[in-house]
């Protein structure tokens, strides 16, 4: 077979973004991996030996004195909570994001470039910024628990902030924008006048929208999620600013590995597992996608 | 009344989605506008206002710690997306225009760091610059930036490059015969609103990662964001909020030029 004729000069105008990415991100996640099967040094760093410790602690407590493994949920919790939480961000994304895009896609030309922009704006906005404005509202004194208090539905402040509730509505302000936008663009490549003769049989515009227009929005929804769940699970901000003492999520647990308790291969080891869960997560979906023949990303 | 019963069922029209519209703009702003608002309180108080005043703004442009941390931002941000922008640049010229064998891989490579969860790359970035032996400053910060801002310059380049006839370049390349006459010529021009927006959206990413540059960045080389994180350890102050302020508003400004350009590109 002919190789194909411009090789020679692709190669040389892709080579500097893939020399840089491969070195500067997929060596250093291949040195992760290296990293979490090496025994910890004291004060952060690794010592070159090989040990499973790093493993063998996500699922087991090591007793101090006579060294006896027993099984511990301490980490299964955290990594389930990030799961649950990210999951749950997701699903109210999705609850709040397909009224809104099909709201904006439906509007005519000039409205709907208005309305892109709104959604647009916030999501460009630094997400520290816009996590510090999630923990101003929900505070104690906040807006939200002065209010409530003022029209007297409400004695005392309520718990807004520092729990599980505070981390996963702010997962929701962090990524709606991540919803609403790939929805849109599905609704927006959809033909309306195919829909006429739809809602035309249907006895009503629910029943059209749910049979007829959910199946065109499952690229939206498919990508959306994706782009919700993903950093939704590996989040540190949200838990580490909103968040309380028990609402500790997997991105918080690998920042702590390398500043406060400093164990570089638990944190790689954690590293490592949440990096194949957001794969196989990626792959699953593209999969999925390949095989309906509808475009994911 | 034919006309109005249709109306009654169109499927565009659906009851409650233009509050739910509504509502969840006014959910993304009403945090960042209570936040802008208390940045001009008079008081100490970030939950009583006591009138209006800019003693905050000044407070913000007289710190040193903030002036610092936002010229290494700058710094960091100009760069990184400024060399992320021609490294994506050409490699949307190769994979929209050229023929060559591994192009999915290409591809996927190109768009692998938006793949990775920040607080993997983060710590993986670290790992590799202590195994390594190089010293974290403002240089590992720069790196770490030009390797996620790669994907986000290349998107916009590539979309436009390919919705771009390329007829016109083969009819220049015709004329001329050097390709990169060509390229100068007639496509970096047409290109370059596809350039423009892509090197803003790899600036604005720049400004606004927190996590890899908390990780990567050695003693001095704090970034905007990481110093914001540190003011926090004090809880919120009007100061914060300043200072937060001003990262909205740049972020906005950003966003709508972005988007100016690229709607005249459309016409």
């Amino acid at each position: 077979m002919k190789a194909p004729p411009d090789t020679g000069l692709a190669a040389l105008l892709l080579s500097p973004a893939l020399l840089i990415i491969a070195v500067f991100m997929v060596v250093p996640i291949g040195i992760t991996t290296l990293y979490s099967f090496l025994e910890p040094a004291r004060f952060g760093g690794v010592i070159w030996e090989y040990s499973p410790e790093a493993y063998i602690r996500l699922l087991f407590e090591r007793d101090i004195f006579d060294d006896t493994l027993s099984f511990s949920t301490d980490y299964l919790r955290i990594f389930l909570r990030s799961l649950m939480q990210a999951g749950v961000a997701t699903l109210l994304c999705l609850i709040i994001g397909i009224p809104t895009a099909w709201f904006i896609a439906t509007r005519p030309d000039r409205q709907k470039t208005l309305w892109l922009m709104l959604v647009t704006v916030p999501y460009w906005v630094n997400l520290l910024v816009r996590t510090i404005a999630m923990l101003l509202i929900l505070r104690d004194e906040g807006p939200v628990n002065e209010t409530l208090q003022l029209i007297g539905l409400t004695a005392g402040p309520l718990p807004l902030s520092y729990n599980n509730f505070a981390v996963g509505l702010g997962l929701v302000y962090s990524f709606l924008p991540f919803m609403i936008l790939p929805l849109y663009a599905a609704i927006e490549r959809f033909d309306f006048s195919l829909l006429e003769a739809a809602y035309d049989l249907h006895a009503n515009r629910w029943k059209a929208f749910v049979g007829v227009v959910l199946p065109i929005l499952r690229p939206g929804v498919v990508a959306g999620s994706l782009l919700v769940f993903i950093p939704g699970i590996g989040a540190f901000l949200a838990p580490d600013i909103l968040g309380g003492g028990k609402t500790m999520m997997i991105g918080n647990l690998i920042g702590q590995q390398f500043q406060g308790s400093r164990n570089w291969p638990f944190g790689a080891a954690l590293s490592t597992v949440l990096l194949s869960l957001t794969l196989i997560a990626l792959f699953w979906s593209a999969r999925r996608a390949a095989k309906s023949g509808a475009q994911v990303l | 009344m034919a006309f109005l019963d249709r109306r009654n069922k169109d499927i565009r029209n659906l009851p409650g989605f233009g509050t739910t519209a509504g509502l969840a703009v006014l959910f993304l702003y009403a945090p960042i506008a209570f936040l802008a608002l208390y940045s001009f309180n008079a008081g100490w108080s970030i939950s009583q206002l006591e009138g209006f005043s800019l003693r905050w703004y000044k407070a913000v442009f007289a710190n040193e710690g903030i002036q610092n941390a936002a010229l290494n931002s700058l710094t960091v941000a100009i760069i990184a997306s400024s060399i992320a922008t021609v490294l994506a640049t050409a490699a949307a010229m190769a994979t929209v225009r050229l023929r060559f064998r591994g192009k999915e891989v290409a591809y996927g490579l190109i768009n692998f760091p938006l793949m990775v969860p920040e607080i993997v790359t983060a710590i993986a970035t670290l790992i590799f610059f202590a195994a390594i032996g190089f010293r974290l400053g403002l240089m590992t910060v720069i790196v770490a930036h030009i390797v996620f801002c790669i994907p986000f310059a290349y998107l916009p380049i590539r979309a436009r490059l390919a919705s771009m006839d390329a007829g016109l370049e083969q009819a220049a390349r015709d004329l001329f015969a050097r390709p990169f006459v060509a390229f100068r010529r007639i496509t970096l021009p047409i290109l370059m609103p596809g350039i423009v927006s892509g090197w803003l959206l790899a600036f604005i990413i720049s400004l606004d990662d927190f996590i890899i540059s908390a990780m990567v960045a050695g003693p001095g080389a704090t970034t905007l964001p990481v110093h914001i994180y540190s003011m926090l350890r004090l809880g919120i102050t009007p100061e914060v909020n300043a200072v937060s302020s001003l990262m909205i508003l740049a972020s906005t400004l950003l966003v709508l030029i972005s988007a100016v350009l690229s709607r005249k590109t459309k016409t």
